[in-house]
């Protein structure tokens, strides 16, 4: 059974759809937090009114079929939802076949990939539905038999009754089981009894990945489509006049068109499209101001001192504090603005019909993507179908549906079905970048050596609030102000990867460490006595859990045998995000005079690990991710225009500049929390840390490789 | 436009375009294989990696014109049944993230191993090196390779 798209998204239709897997069992769920119980919609008990937004289905043969409703942005989650299930369920993994949910807003709740957040909102719903389906498994097998219900249990996909030493398929009882009434309660297994979950499963979409299959927004294709490529203005620029005269005369090109300053190329392919493009004679006008990367490190200085700043957080008297203080440190940490750069670049497909349109693509906010549509068009939105592909990467670029939109322009003004293609020049140019921000820390010790007054001021670039005010060492510290000044730009910005914390967990990090230093401490005691004043005199609100983050310190600092290692130089970092703890410890050697981060060390609080090969993957690929934006990205601007267009001058790390990872994660029974995100921000400040122990220099701007002490190296 | 004959995956196909389209573009609009992706256009990421008579190629730089006779393999046609040597070590390493950089990845190793059966660690770093990945999947690609040189006869 596929689903490609559902034409409107009526319960009724749903659900026709989903009993087309003919037989069996078929059991709708709700996996998004609402209460309602389980319900079978292909038997006599079928409820009606009850709201679903998934469903697992038994087929006579035994084929379990799993609805996994998430966008795939490549973060498993379209692995690891399936693994809940089939383990409540006792399934043989084997045969489970995982679909991809079409866009269905009432039964697909919180459909949005972003913040790490897919698994929590989920967790007991699912392991709910899963369980719910084994019992009514048992009580069929039971009724076969005429046996008991409490005599049978299952095992692998068969239900299982010992004392006759008979079993029967799930396959075989499925049918039964959609005839018996839904069990209101069900038993969830106790979490050390799991079997799948914590195990290793590779991604359900391994065999089309590997050989090349049309899986990815960019690949869709449908006869008659036109392809669309656009010419944006640059930041702070409006169109003034264009000359298409050339490019329509060029091979291939059925339109140019113009809307909202963009002017769109349309034609047969996307060679034709891209030539075409280039030969457009477009002359920009000035709309705003046009900033350049040298006005901005000017105006960061100028802000942190003369702006007006919102608080964000204000314990105790951070002013008497400062004043008291024995010695008082300071730093200042910068950071650029980045380009996501997922692989695959920003592309929507979009058929707009008088009295509808069909969108198809890779997005991480479909429901946001059929809404603003529908407004667009004046349409109701259901009358606008949004079917999703996987999605070669997203890091938060795709949350937005600037590029949906475009496509739907498109399509609308060459009135044909379009697939709107951005280049990677569009791509890095197009905006919507992780904001450049710059940070300010004081910390007062007294003559103890104690932290007793801590300042933050952030200033960003169309950053909101820069800051994340109650993150440690909020509540560990008497006296404290966070507050921030944003400065407004017409270059825009959006969530990157860890929104904020990506760059600010490097600072806070790095600013720890030196602040430990001054106060003659070891880094690691350091943070752990900070947390330890948390616990038993706490500031204010505290909105981490403490004790969880003293023990992903401790499992670091254990499995890196922090401060016992001659010969190499260790740094210490360790923060909450995104609702995981992760404290990692990097390590550098110097070759030739120069410091090579050879290690990281990672030890992550998550809850309970759905699935160790993702999770692993996970951690390592946010360490390499968190490591090479930290060393090598950078994008600048002259008047409004990117400098950096490509990956010739945008430098993203590769496989020759990865340190060694050894991933560990703390074994608890708390419910799982998300790591596509958590494990990127602690990275940067580790290897700087170890990059400072190693040298002697601390590194404040991003990205180090213009630091002076790694200039020089390749 | 042109009728240029292509030797893709051991068929003889037809395509009819400007002489400078890229093979990347002549492969994914006109003969309908998507396998092979666009990454950056520049031959700086590796995305769009193929075979060009068994060497790995940078397809987005590749004029059509310029292929010729030479024989083409793209993912699609790396093996029959997705069981290449580095398509069942990429599998059991569970290399992929997102997957949209592996096809390149994958054709990039298999010609590595192809030339070189043993290669060291080095000569894995040096010639993976030259394909990105944004979700960081370098350490699995690294042990996928090592396999898949163990699998390789
Ligand atoms: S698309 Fe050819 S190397 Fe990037
Ligand atoms: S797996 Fe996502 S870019 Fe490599």
């Amino acid at each position: 059974m596929t689903m490609q798209s559902i034409p409107n998204p009526s319960r009724r239709n749903f659900l026709k759809i989903a009993a087309a897997a003919g037989g069996g069992l078929l059991l709708g769920f709700n996996w998004s937090g609402s209460e309602a119980a389980p319900a079978v919609l292909n038997g006599p008990a079928a409820v009606p009114g009850v709201d679903f937004n998934s469903y697992l289905s038994i087929s006579p043969q035994g084929i379990i079929t799993i609805l996994s409703p998430n966008p795939e942005v490549g973060q498993g989650i379209k692995t690891a939802f399936p693994i809940i299930v089939a383990e409540e369920l006792d399934a043989d993994w084997k045969k489970v076949v995982v679909e991809q949910a079409p866009l269905d807003t009432k039964k697909f709740e919180r459909q949005v990939a972003g913040g790490s957040g897919s698994i929590p909102h989920s967790w007991k719903r699912l392991r709910e539905a899963g369980a719910t389906a084994r019992q009514m498994l048992i009580e069929a097998g039971a009724k076969r038999w005429s046996v008991p219900a409490a005599e049978c249990s299952t095992d692998k996909g068969f239900v299982v009754h010992a004392a006759s030493n008979r079993k029967l398929s799930y396959g075989d009882l499925a049918t039964d089981a959609s005839k018996l009434p839904v069990p209101a309660d069900v038993k969830l297994k106790e979490i050390k009894d799991f079997k799948l979950i914590g195990s290793t499963v590779r991604n359900v979409d391994n065999p089309g990945i590997l050989t090349g299959k049309n899986l990815f927004g960019i690949d869709f294709h449908r006869e008659g489509m036109l392809i669309a490529m656009l010419q944006r203005p640059a930041f702070g620029y409006k169109l003034k006049n264009l000359d298409a005269t050339a490019a329509k005369a060029m091979p291939g090109i059925v339109d140019v068109v113009t809307f909202n300053n963009n002017v769109a190329v349309v034609g047969k392919s996307t060679w034709q499209v891209k030539k075409a493009k280039d030969a457009l004679k477009i002359e920009w006008e000035k709309a705003d101001n046009l900033e350049s990367t040298p006005d901005h490190n000017r105006l960061f200085k100028e802000l942190l001192d003369t702006g007006t700043p919102t608080v964000r957080r204000k314990d105790g008297d951070v002013d008497a504090a400062f004043k008291n203080a024995a010695r008082v440190v300071k730093a200042e940490y910068q950071c650029p603005f980045l380009p996501h750069s997922p692989m695959e670049p920003m592309n929507f497909f979009a058929h707009v019909k008088a009295d509808g349109a069909e969108l198809v693509g890779p997005t991480q906010t479909p429901e946001l993507a059929r809404n603003e549509t529908a407004k667009l068009l004046g349409l109701p939105p259901e009358k606008v179908t949004v079917a999703l592909t996987r999605m070669g990467g997203g890091f938060g670029r795709r949350l937005k549906t600037d590029y949906v939109l475009e496509a739907v322009n498109v399509s609308k003004l060459v009135n044909a079905p379009v697939k709107l293609i951005w280049s990677r020049e569009d791509d890095m140019t197009g905006g919507s970048y992780r904001p450049a921000v710059r940070y300010r820390f004081e910390a007062a010790l007294d003559a103890q050596n104690n932290l007793i007054g801590y300042k933050l001021r952030g200033v960003g670039i169309n950053s909101g609030n820069p800051t994340r005010e109650d993150n440690f060492p909020s509540g560990a510290v008497d006296n404290l102000l966070i507050d921030s000044v944003e400065h407004k730009s017409p270059i825009t910005t959006g969530a990157w990867r860890a929104p904020i914390t990506n760059f600010l967990a490097f600072a806070e990090q790095a600013f720890i460490d030196e602040v430990a230093q001054a106060a003659g401490k070891d880094p690691v005691q350091f943070r752990l006595d900070l947390l330890e004043k948390a616990k038993k005199q706490p500031t204010g609100a505290i909105k981490y859990d403490i004790d969880r983050m003293i023990g992903v310190i401790k499992l670091a600092a254990e499995k890196s045998q922090w401060g016992k290692k001659k010969n190499v130089a260790q740094g210490f970092s360790v923060y909450f995000s995104h609702r995981s703890y992760v404290a990692q410890v990097g390590e550098v050697v110097m070759e030739k005079g120069k410091p090579r981060v050879a290690k990281v060390y990672s030890a992550a609080d998550c809850g309970v690990v759905v699935n160790q090969s993702g999770a692993r993957q996970q951690v390592m690929g946010c360490i390499v991710d968190g490591i090479g934006h930290a060393m090598y990205g950078q994008l600048t601007f002259k008047e409004g225009v990117p400098e950096q267009k490509n990956f010739n001058t945008y430098r993203m790390i590769r496989m020759n500049e990865i340190p060694e990872v050894e991933v560990h994660f703390v074994q608890n029974e708390i419910e799982p929390t998300g790591l596509g995100e958590p494990s990127l921000p602690p990275a940067g400040a580790a290897v700087a840390n170890a990059i400072f122990k190693a040298t002697g220099k601390r590194l404040y701007n991003q990205p180090f490789v213009q630091e002076d002490v790694l200039k020089g190296i390749s | 436009m042109s009728v240029y004959k292509l030797q893709i995956n051991g068929k003889t196909v037809q395509a009819d375009v400007e002489p400078d389209t890229p093979l990347l573009w002549v492969l994914r609009d006109h003969l309908g294989l998507v396998g092979t992706k666009y990454g950056c256009g520049i031959a700086q990421c590796g995305a769009c990696t193929v075979h060009l008579n068994g060497q790995a190629t940078r397809s987005c730089v590749l004029p059509v014109s310029s292929v010729g006779n030479s024989k083409v393999t793209t993912i699609e046609g790396l093996s029959k049944n997705g069981d290449h040597p580095v398509q069942q070590a990429w599998n059991e390493v569970d290399v992929p993230q997102c997957g949209y950089c592996q096809a390149g990845q994958i054709m990039t190793a298999a010609a590595l191993l192809k030339r070189n059966p043993k290669p060291t660690e080095e000569e894995i770093e040096t010639t993976m090196s030259g394909n990105l990945c944004r979700c960081g999947t370098y350490h699995r690609i690294r042990e996928a390779v090592k396999l898949a040189a163990t699998k390789t006869k």
